[in-house]
């Protein structure tokens, strides 16, 4: 019969229409502005409306987010806060868009570099965020960031990020990337305790 | 590298024409080089007696300062198998060399391109005008003597950048203050485009003769550049009669970056996030075929992991090009956004894998030489088996249901843009276009790449040609893919995810390459010439959105300009990769 087809394909538009209230009803409102309803949207069962109502909602970004990378630093037990990063430089020549520009520091008095950055910028108008700087910083001094909310009035004056402004806590990064915070940390402890064993292999030997 | 032996074996082209053709023996280089008078013949003669009847890519490379220009041909039997390269020489300062649209029409696209970037002439080529730069540009860009505004150094990383950090920043010194050379002798008040009216001119001589009795006028339309239909920024200068196209031009470039110049400035690795940005839906398979070249010049494999989750990643890939290009096809029709917004939202959930792998829904970059940035993390795989066993399935099925036997998407796309197999071939149509003409042609099939050879899945193949052909191609594709996934997704095993150490800089031995893949559109090539050097020499990308737009005018011709709408929707092309 002609037209079977197009009453068919309405009829699979109407499913849809219904669906969306029946899921509706069996949320019972909890459907949207809820974890639960969000995960249950983003799952392989949702069916019915699938948007977000940003920015009342939001959709939880997976721990390999990537969006401008920041500077870690560490915090002594005294407060003293030190960077991780040591002006190598490999973020600044890996950095596909060049958006990453570094000042070493000099040590004054014999002129020689200190692994301490000076300045480090970066311009975020440019930085494509493909997140290489994070991932061949020997140092995992450099990260890439979740925040993804920096519009601003004025990219002139806002959009050229500094040292300071790039600077986060090691206890961040930790927060929104555990499982490679973790990993990062094992490799760490296991590299220390190589060198330590290392360390007290050699001193017998000396000793012996 | 077993693609030069079964190259030799197969045809030794220096054997049949001893005078005319001699094996490229540069290190590191494969096919023959051939002088410019003999190209036509013996292109004949490889076409008419050998089979190489798909002429897949031509491009050109500058060998400054030796006064070389070389122009590289990539020609392939649509039977299948590997790669018979021909390349000819000319000087850089007159380039003359014949054009092979008389033999390939396929060529014109891409001689056009070779023309504008290059700045080497084609001798009878039928439409020889500048392609993606506009009609006013001072020189030809590819050469590596030209150089840009803000020209900082001819290769990245730039040394302002560290240990001084004085960098300044084009922002700094624009908008539209020194940015922009214009030729001499120049006036921008007083200049009228000469290609425009060349564009024109060449329209209205296909008249054809006016076969009903309706008095109708003859007229030209400009669909686009800014125009629902064209998906982007492209426009369609069509001469029409009545309502019937007579003859119509593709004018793409208005978003024309220099992707290549900016490849060659590039570090080798730098250059991958690069290749997301070409065509913007389906960043996994462009970050494929250019991991695939240079690890063929690099002479690197994967480790069996790594593997896997490419083909997944492709294949997910895949199957998210094709929603689209389905759902925007019926938007094309009329169909406002109810398909298009079905399909996307399944898209959306092999995003949310493509984020939880790579960091990034669109910009994936997530492919390095030699394996892939990083493993899956806990429970994508799982949520890639949910997505593949479970709910696609049951989405594809809705779609059929819910599309194919629609009388009123029928009426529309039957009969509507056909392209034989012929025409398809000579045009060097690639991908789901000419699998809908009716060849057998996938490259996961006909020249195996990866671990494509493992899996079983069918090359969807139509019959028709036609608007209808192409989109139930495409349907059935994503069931081809969702099997391979299948399989994938249950064969995977643990391992390594890289080869060795991940370098930020690799060391890519002398040579050129050539590595193709099946993208969602078609085949897409990377040609990439290395001199030992941090950047490539040479970086070309065989787009097949591009290509594809070859066969446009003889698809719309006869059809009624509202067609013409459709039939574009149905080549699928995404603006990122065809203006590069």
């Amino acid at each position: 019969m002609f037209g079977l087809g197009v009453l068919k394909g309405l009829g699979i538009t109407f499913k849809h229409f219904i669906d969306t209230y029946i899921d509706d009803i069996r949320w019972l409102g909890k459907r949207y502005h809820t974890p639960e309803g969000i995960a249950h949207r983003m799952s392989k069962d949702a069916r019915g409306i699938f948007t977000i109502q940003y920015p009342e909602e939001k959709l939880p970004v997976p721990e390999e987010f990537r969006y401008i990378p920041f500077l870690i630093y560490e915090e002594k037990e005294n407060g003293e806060k030190f960077d991780r990063c040591t002006s190598c430089g490999i973020c600044a020549k890996v950095c596909p868009p060049q958006c990453i520009w570094i000042v070493r520091t000099n040590d004054p008095v014999t002129g020689r570099p200190i692994p301490a950055p000076k300045e480090f910028y970066i311009d975020v108008d440019i930085c494509m965020n493909c997140g290489l700087c994070a991932e061949y910083c020997p140092f995992d001094a450099i990260k890439m960031d979740h925040d993804y909310e920096i519009a601003s009035y004025d990219r002139f004056k806002t959009n050229i990020f500094d040292k300071e402004k790039l600077s986060k806590p090691v206890s961040y990064y930790a927060s929104i990337r555990p499982t490679n915070y973790a990993r990062e940390e094992a490799a760490r402890a296991q590299k220390e305790e190589a060198k330590a064993a290392r360390k007290s292999v050699g001193g017998e030997t000396t000793a012996s | 590298m077993s693609e030069e032996i079964l190259t030799s074996e197969e045809f030794n082209l220096a054997a049949r024409f001893p005078e005319m053709a001699t094996p490229d023996n540069r290190p590191g280089y494969q096919g023959f080089l051939i002088e410019p008078e003999h190209l036509l013949e013996i292109s004949r003669v490889l076409r008419d007696e050998q089979g190489y009847d798909y002429l897949s890519s031509v491009t050109a490379v500058d060998y400054f300062p030796i006064d070389i220009f070389e122009v590289v041909y990539h020609l392939y039997k649509t039977t299948g198998g590997p790669a018979l390269v021909l390349k000819t020489q000319t000087n850089r300062t007159d380039p003359i060399v014949p054009s092979l649209v008389p033999l390939f029409p396929g060529a014109d696209l891409q001689e056009r391109e070779a023309w504008d970037l290059m700045g080497i002439r084609f001798s009878d080529h039928p439409d020889l005008r500048r392609i993606l730069m506009w009609e006013g540009f001072a020189g030809h860009p590819l050469r590596k003597d030209w150089k840009e505004p803000y020209f900082e150094e001819d290769g990245k990383p730039f040394k302002s950048r560290w240990p001084e950090g004085n960098v300044i920043r084009a922002e700094d010194t624009t908008p539209l203050k020194d940015n922009v050379q214009y030729p001499q002798p120049f006036e921008p008040d007083t200049w009228t485009p000469e290609a425009e009216t060349a564009l024109y001119s060449g329209l209205s001589q296909s008249r054809l003769d006016n076969l009903s009795d309706l008095k109708t006028d003859q007229l030209v339309v400009n669909l686009g550049p800014q125009h629902p239909s064209t998906h982007g920024v492209f426009r369609m200068a069509a001469a029409l009669d009545g309502e019937t196209i007579l003859a119509l031009k593709p004018v793409m470039g208005y978003m024309h970056r220099n992707h290549e110049k900016i490849g060659e400035r590039n570090t080798f690795l730098g250059n991958m996030p690069f290749t997301d940005r070409l065509d913007y839906v389906s960043s996994m398979s462009n970050n494929f075929g250019y991991a695939l070249a240079v690890e063929k010049l690099m002479g690197v494999t994967p480790p069996e992991r790594a593997e896997y989750i490419r083909v997944l990643m492709a294949e997910l890939t895949r199957i998210n090009s094709h929603l689209i290009a389905i759902g925007f096809l019926l938007n094309d029709l009329g169909a406002f956004f109810t398909p298009a917004l079905y399909g996307l939202t399944e898209r959306e959930l092999i995003l949310d894998i493509f984020e939880a792998v790579s960091g990034s829904r669109m910009m994936c970059n997530y492919f390095r030489f030699g394996g892939v940035a990083r493993d899956l993390p806990d429970g994508t795989l799982q949520k890639i088996k949910d997505l593949a066993f479970e709910r696609l399935p049951r989405k594809v099925e809705e779609f059929t249901t819910y599309l194919i036997d629609s009388e009123i998407v029928r009426a529309r796309c039957e009969g509507v843009g056909i392209l034989t197999a012929e025409q398809a071939i000579a045009f060097s149509a690639a991908g789901p276009i000419l699998r809908a003409s009716g060849v057998p042609y996938d490259i996961r099939r006909a020249d195996p790449y990866s671990i494509y050879d493992r899996f079983e899945f069918d090359v969807v193949v139509g019959q028709n040609g036609d608007v209808y052909d192409r989109f139930l191609v495409r349907m059935e594709e994503i069931t081809q893919s969702l099997r391979i996934i299948q399989q994938a997704a249950k064969d995977i095993p643990e391992g390594p995810i890289m080869s060795g150490k991940p370098q930020y800089q690799v060391r890519v031995p002398v040579g050129e390459t050539y590595g193709r893949i099946e993208g969602p559109k078609g085949e897409l090539g990377y040609y990439v010439i290395s001199n030992g050097k941090p950047n490539p020499w040479r970086y070309h990308v065989r787009a097949p959105s591009f290509i594809n737009l070859t066969g446009l005018e003889t698809m719309c011709k006869g059809n009624k300009i509202a067609d013409a709408v459709v039939i574009l929707g149905s080549v699928d092309i995404v603006l990122g990769e065809v203006d590069r």
